[in-house]
């Protein structure tokens, strides 16, 4: 599903943030992309989800090369991902039922179909009570799962997520991974960034460990 | 098909919202719009006016022509029947020696009449065209003085050249104009438009993020363009009509004054909807150039 062939990311300014990487995910595995901070977790997951493009290298997603992509191509690439900021990016200007909608809505979708869909992905990260709230007045683990939900409701084969947990305290960060732990047995490919060692210990699945841009084995 | 109209309208729903969030910021741009509208419009409408003014004297235009004197009164006449038989002529009239001296006498310059011991004037022809324009008169006094019977052609035509050359002037002047003020409309939109696009930066990239297209991030802000520059032109096209009304009492005192009747035309309903569309357009263009360099800056970032 996902092949990186001797990726180097380099950013203009010299710093290399990753070097030389190969890394092959097939689908359905749940893959834990661990390393201290700066050692390129979360430029990996850019480079797969095409918002940062390799230096050198192949970056290969659902058999489409995702560094060569055209701009106009971008927008659909990225609908079959669920993308899972450590900052949440919500938008703070709606409700919590908005911001799941725009996810559909730039899809086409609209009407009673979608809004069956929100409330189907808000339920399944516990949020359905709240969906008339402004984010705002979320707590941080619900601002949390709340971009999950926004990022499943389009059912993607493929969730990157980026320091999912890093902001929170155990009991939220356990209520997420059980999540997590849901669709990727329902045949979601998933890949995570965390450096949390406990929680890949607790959770098992595929660890992936990064060092100053380099795969340790 | 159903799924593309859901969208426009969700759209327009977002433009609209927008608009209602910042009521203030937003009848201020669209007065601007509309004063920018207004002066090439309002132009307009005084040379329509001026024009339809100038229009009412045209009529007015003739050429005289002096036969010569040994010409009986019966060759004349005969002449003028031939000339009026002539399709760019309107009307013919033959004025006698006689008549021309009673012309004198009427406009109060009888003592040089009486003083004079025979009759100099000779008989003469007025003759009144059909086409007023410069060239046309000029074509046809060539003619008239080109006939064997005529001694001299009088063409008071210098008014009607200088009337024409300042029209033109003034529809250069509408044209320049129009063009600026056109380009200011699109500009002052673009200005707007960056200001939203500011503000709803965080939108712009988390939709790219998650899959939407340049053309979906676009069209909210297309339409806030177009309405903008809609609202814009119905207020230039307001403000111009209100003009208009407020003048008119004053034009047709003015005109009273000297002894005529002139009402003041104001905007046709096709000029307004024409003035309202084509604002829209511009609103729509500066809308579209705003949003382009914003997606490709948010590219480079």
């Amino acid at each position: 599903m996902i092949e990186l062939a001797g990726v180097t990311k380099r950013y203009p300014g010299g710093h290399e943030a990753l070097s030389d990487v190969s890394l092959k995910i097939e689908q359905g595995e749940l893959v834990f992309l661990t390393g201290h901070s700066g050692a390129g977790k979360s430029t990996l997951l850019k480079l797969v989800a095409a918002i940062e493009r390799p230096t050198v290298g192949h970056v290969i997603v659902n058999s489409q090369n995702v560094g060569r992509m055209k701009r106009p191509a971008l927008p659909f690439f990225r609908r079959n991902i669920g993308l899972i900021f450590q900052d949440h990016k919500l938008l703070y200007d709606r409700s919590v039922f908005d911001n799941v909608l725009l996810a559909l809505h730039i899809q086409g979708l609209t009407g009673n179909d979608a809004a069956k869909r929100v409330r189907a992905a808000l339920d399944k990260v516990g949020l359905l009570k709240k969906e008339k709230a402004r984010p705002i007045t979320l707590s941080g683990g619900e601002q949390q799962r709340l971009c999950i939900a926004r990022a499943i409701v389009s059912r993607p084969a493929l969730v990157l997520a980026d320091e999912p947990t890093a902001n929170l305290d155990d009991a939220y960060a356990k209520d997420i991974m059980d999540m997590f732990r849901a669709f990727n047995e329902v045949g979601v490919t998933l890949l995570i960034s965390t450096h949390d060692q406990d929680l890949i210990q607790r959770y098992g699945g595929r660890n992936v460990h990064l060092a100053y841009g380099k795969l340790v084995q | 098909m159903k799924a593309w109209l859901a969208h426009h309208l969700h759209s327009l729903k977002i433009a609209v919202r927008r608009f209602l969030d910042a009521p203030v910021a937003g009848l201020f741009t669209i007065l601007v719009i509309g004063v920018a509208v207004a002066m090439p419009a309002g132009l307009y409408l005084l040379l329509d006016n001026l024009d339809r003014a100038a229009g009412g004297i045209r009529p007015q235009a003739e050429v005289t022509v002096f036969l010569k004197t040994e010409l009986a009164p019966a060759q004349g006449k005969a002449l003028a029947d031939r000339i009026a038989g002539q399709p760019e002529v309107a009307q013919v009239r033959f004025v006698s020696r006689q008549e021309g001296v009673g012309k004198l006498e009427a406009a109060g310059l009888s003592d040089i009449a009486a003083g004079l011991p025979d009759n100099p004037l000779p008989d003469a022809l007025v003759v009144t065209p059909r086409d007023t324009t410069p060239a046309a008169l000029e074509n046809l006094g060539t003619r008239l003085r080109q006939l064997e019977e005529a001694d001299r052609v009088l063409m008071d035509t210098d008014w009607i050249k200088r009337l024409a050359a300042l029209m033109g002037l003034g529809h250069d002047l509408v044209f320049m104009l129009s063009t600026m003020l056109g380009l200011a409309l699109a500009a002052i939109t673009a200005n707007t438009i960056r200001l939203q696009i500011y503000a709803q930066r965080d939108e712009i990239e988390v939709a790219r993020l998650i899959g939407a297209t340049d053309r979906f991030i676009r069209r909210p802000f297309l339409y806030f363009g177009g309405i903008q520059g809609l609202a814009g032109g119905l207020t230039g096209g307001a403000l111009v009509s209100l003009g208009a009304t407020l003048l008119d009492t004053s034009v047709e005192r003015v005109a009273a004054a000297y002894g005529a009747q002139f009402t003041l035309a104001s905007l046709t309903p096709l000029d307004l909807i024409l003035l309202a569309a084509l604002s829209a357009i511009l609103g729509w263009l500066g809308a579209y150039f705003a949003v382009g360099q914003a997606l490709r800056q948010v590219e480079q970032s």
